[in-house]
């Protein structure tokens, strides 16, 4: 597919009623076989997103963010298993699509910008140099062409000096610069979809917001969607149109930013509120969220994953099947909402 | 700045070579047997087996002999080889290029073989090319080079008759090539001499053949592991996430960052092979210094083993001296650390 059919195709979805998503994950199930039983990392999993829109994907670390992020992208893990569900992008079968479409795809119609910068960049290669890797598979452009792009796009994420930087390698930049890299990377070719893995916890602070800022300001002046994964509730809600909670390998709920966070209606979603600072609130007035993630090894895994951290927990939580309720633009995951 | 770290590393080598001239000196003097009996014959009566030892200096003291060796050191004097009556160091020079072709095309072939096996192993970790890996790996190792040579010889001279007798660097109605590197195969092709060349190619195919196999097996496993190892990193995934192709992923990305250990590798390999290459020349009769310095051992002659281990040991210093500049050139890391 080229850039003029999916734009065509996204305008297309855009006139007609209801909105067609630019990505759609229906009922993902993922499983990884280990050495020690099998682990079932998602179950069930459920997105939209849309042209334009952006869509934080919150929860704690393990509860399966960057395994939805790689099924997206097709490049989990060999151990991993898709066991079941959709994933339709730009109206394109993910699941079903060959590894020459995808590899097509990937970098083009659908990026994504990685949780360490500099991890994430070839060390012993110059970055001007990855970029023009990237240009010369999907750009579009002539091997003579190449640098001086490569350069443009650096100055695009806001790096200075960028025809020197483009000669520099990944450990003789900062972090914030790699990240800015990474960005100009995965935004080289104006892709439809753009998924950030915790694109900035690894910088500090100060840093944070300014690359939040670029990365969504970017993806907005085009129109794309985004998918941002964070641990961080507070970062998603300053940034993102809707939210998905997720946990133990559920959406436990999804909702409108706002909606969300004035009437959470999984029990989960408003201990991550209590646990999220914000004005106005002493440190101690955060709670944190007693116990961890169940064992997703485990045979009995109850419905309800959260079922054991739970204290509206009743006897009935533990049996199949998980009541998703979905109203409006909402969706909870619990039999007891609140 | 690349000059600064070869005088460097040359001076820091200056300690090395120095503990080399001691104890090549004190080991050849540990060794049992009289030179002077040996060259006086059978029937020399003690007078005679006395003058020769004085006319050797093997009658003076440990110390004043070592000082005299120092002394004749200094002045590029290596001694006289007394089985070949000529300068030990004429006599080397003569002969090693005979060795070094040998060796760097062993090493070259034992590289070819060993990268590419260790990356496809590394591809399809487990499938059947892992499995042949690991079964030369196992070889290579069980056999020695001096054995594999004899089975080469056994199976192409002996039963196929494709190779040609295992005799020396040329056939024997072949000239050699006018001296510009002492390399054959090299001044061959630049006198335009053909038939020359492919007579000396006959020629060291099998020495360098079984001097490499035995070089192949740590080489592919080094590889395998550190491509492995690289395959997994974040930026390759980061990398495919781009959609650059496979042969750049694994070529352009991945190998050029494995190959950084292979290097440190390929310099101990290296230091195998001058060992091994001893008997190889042995065995195929070949007119290097391997052969010389066991010929000068057998006989009790000092002089030439001593030139042996001196030359063995500048070779290791130069050898180690390129492969950290090899190193530089691969990893642009390592300005900064040096």
């Amino acid at each position: 597919m080229n850039d003029v059919a999916a734009a065509t195709l996204v305008q297309a979805a855009a006139r007609a009623a209801p909105r067609v998503p630019v990505l759609e994950v229906a009922d993902l199930s993922v499983e990884f076989r280990t050495r020690s039983g099998t682990v079932r990392a998602l179950d069930g999993v459920s997105l939209q997103v849309h042209r334009g829109e952006c869509l934080g994907v919150v929860g704690e670390s393990g509860s399966g963010k960057s395994v939805t992020a790689y099924a997206v992208m097709r490049l989990l893990d060999p151990a991993a298993r898709i066991t079941g569900g959709r994933i339709t992008f730009g109206g394109m079968d993910m699941l079903g699509a060959g590894d020459a479409d995808l590899a097509d795809l990937r970098g083009r119609e659908l990026s994504m910008i990685f949780q360490n910068p500099r991890a994430s960049l070839n060390p012993i290669r110059p970055v001007g140099t990855q970029i023009a890797d990237v240009l010369l598979r999907h750009g579009g452009v002539t091997r003579a062409q190449a640098p001086a792009r490569a350069a443009a796009l650096l100055a695009e994420v806001g790096i200075p000096d960028p025809e020197r930087r483009a000669r520099a390698y990944p450990f003789e930049l900062s972090g914030g610069m790699c990240q800015r890299v990474g960005i100009a990377l995965a935004l080289a070719c104006r892709p439809a979809l753009l998924i950030a893995d915790e694109p900035t916890t690894g910088l500090d602070v100060t840093t944070q917001a300014v690359i939040m800022d670029l990365v969504l300001g970017l993806a907005r002046a085009r129109g794309m969607a985004t998918v941002l994964i964070t641990h961080d509730l507070g970062l998603a809600t300053e940034y993102c149109d809707s939210i998905a909670v997720m946990h133990a390998g559920h959406v436990v709920e999804t909702a409108p930013t706002a909606a969300l966070f004035a009437t959470p209606r999984h029990p989960y979603t408003a201990r991550l509120i209590g646990a999220t600072p914000r004005p106005g609130l002493a440190l101690g007035d955060l709670a944190s969220i007693a116990g961890s993630l169940p064992d997703l090894r485990r045979e009995d895994l109850p419905a309800c994953r959260f079922l054991d951290r739970c204290e509206r927990a009743r006897p009935d939580c533990a049996a199949a099947p998980l009541p998703r309720r979905t109203e409006a633009a909402r969706m909870v995951a619990c039999r007891y909402p609140l | 700045m690349m000059l600064a770290v070869i005088a460097r590393r040359l001076a820091a080598a200056l300690p090395t070579l120095a503990g080399v001239v001691v104890v090549t000196f004190l080991l050849t003097r540990a060794l049992p047997g009289d030179p002077a009996a040996y060259f006086a014959g059978p029937a020399a009566t003690r007078e005679a087996v006395e003058q020769i030892r004085a006319q050797l200096g093997l009658d003076r003291s440990l110390g004043m002999q070592f000082l005299g060796y120092l002394r004749e050191l200094a002045r590029g004097d290596l001694g006289l080889s007394i089985t070949t009556g000529q300068p030990v160091l004429s006599d080397i020079v003569a002969r090693l290029p005979a060795s070094a072709e040998l060796t760097l095309l062993a090493l070259l072939f034992a590289a070819l073989a060993g990268i590419s096996l260790g990356v496809l192993a590394a591809l399809r970790p487990n499938g059947w090319l892992d499995n042949l890996c690991r079964v030369i790996a196992t070889l290579g190792v069980c056999l020695p080079a001096f054995f594999t040579g004899l089975l080469l010889i056994y199976v192409f001279y002996y039963l196929l008759g494709w190779a040609p007798a295992p005799l020396g660097r040329l056939n024997a109605f072949a000239a050699p090539p006018p001296h510009v590197t002492g390399f054959f195969l090299i001044d061959s092709l630049l006198a335009g001499q053909g038939e020359t060349f492919r007579s000396a190619l006959a020629q060291i195919l099998l020495p360098a053949l079984s001097l490499g196999i035995f070089a192949v097996a740590p080489i592919a496993r080094i590889t395998r592991g550190s491509m492995l190892a690289v395959m997994s990193s974040d930026f390759i995934r980061a990398a495919r996430a781009h959609g650059l192709s496979g042969r750049t992923v694994v070529i352009a990305y991945a190998l050029r960052n494995a190959l950084l250990p292979v290097v440190t590798t390929l310099g101990m390999v290296f230091s195998f092979l001058l060992g091994a290459n001893v008997l190889i020349e042995k065995v195929f009769a070949w007119p290097g210094i391997g052969s010389y310095a066991v010929e000068a051992l057998i006989a009790s002659d000092y002089a030439p083993v001593q030139g042996f281990v001196m030359t063995m040991g500048f070779l290791y210093v130069l050898l180690n001296l390129a492969i950290d500049l090899l190193y530089r050139v691969i990893d642009p890391r390592m300005e900064v650390t040096a």
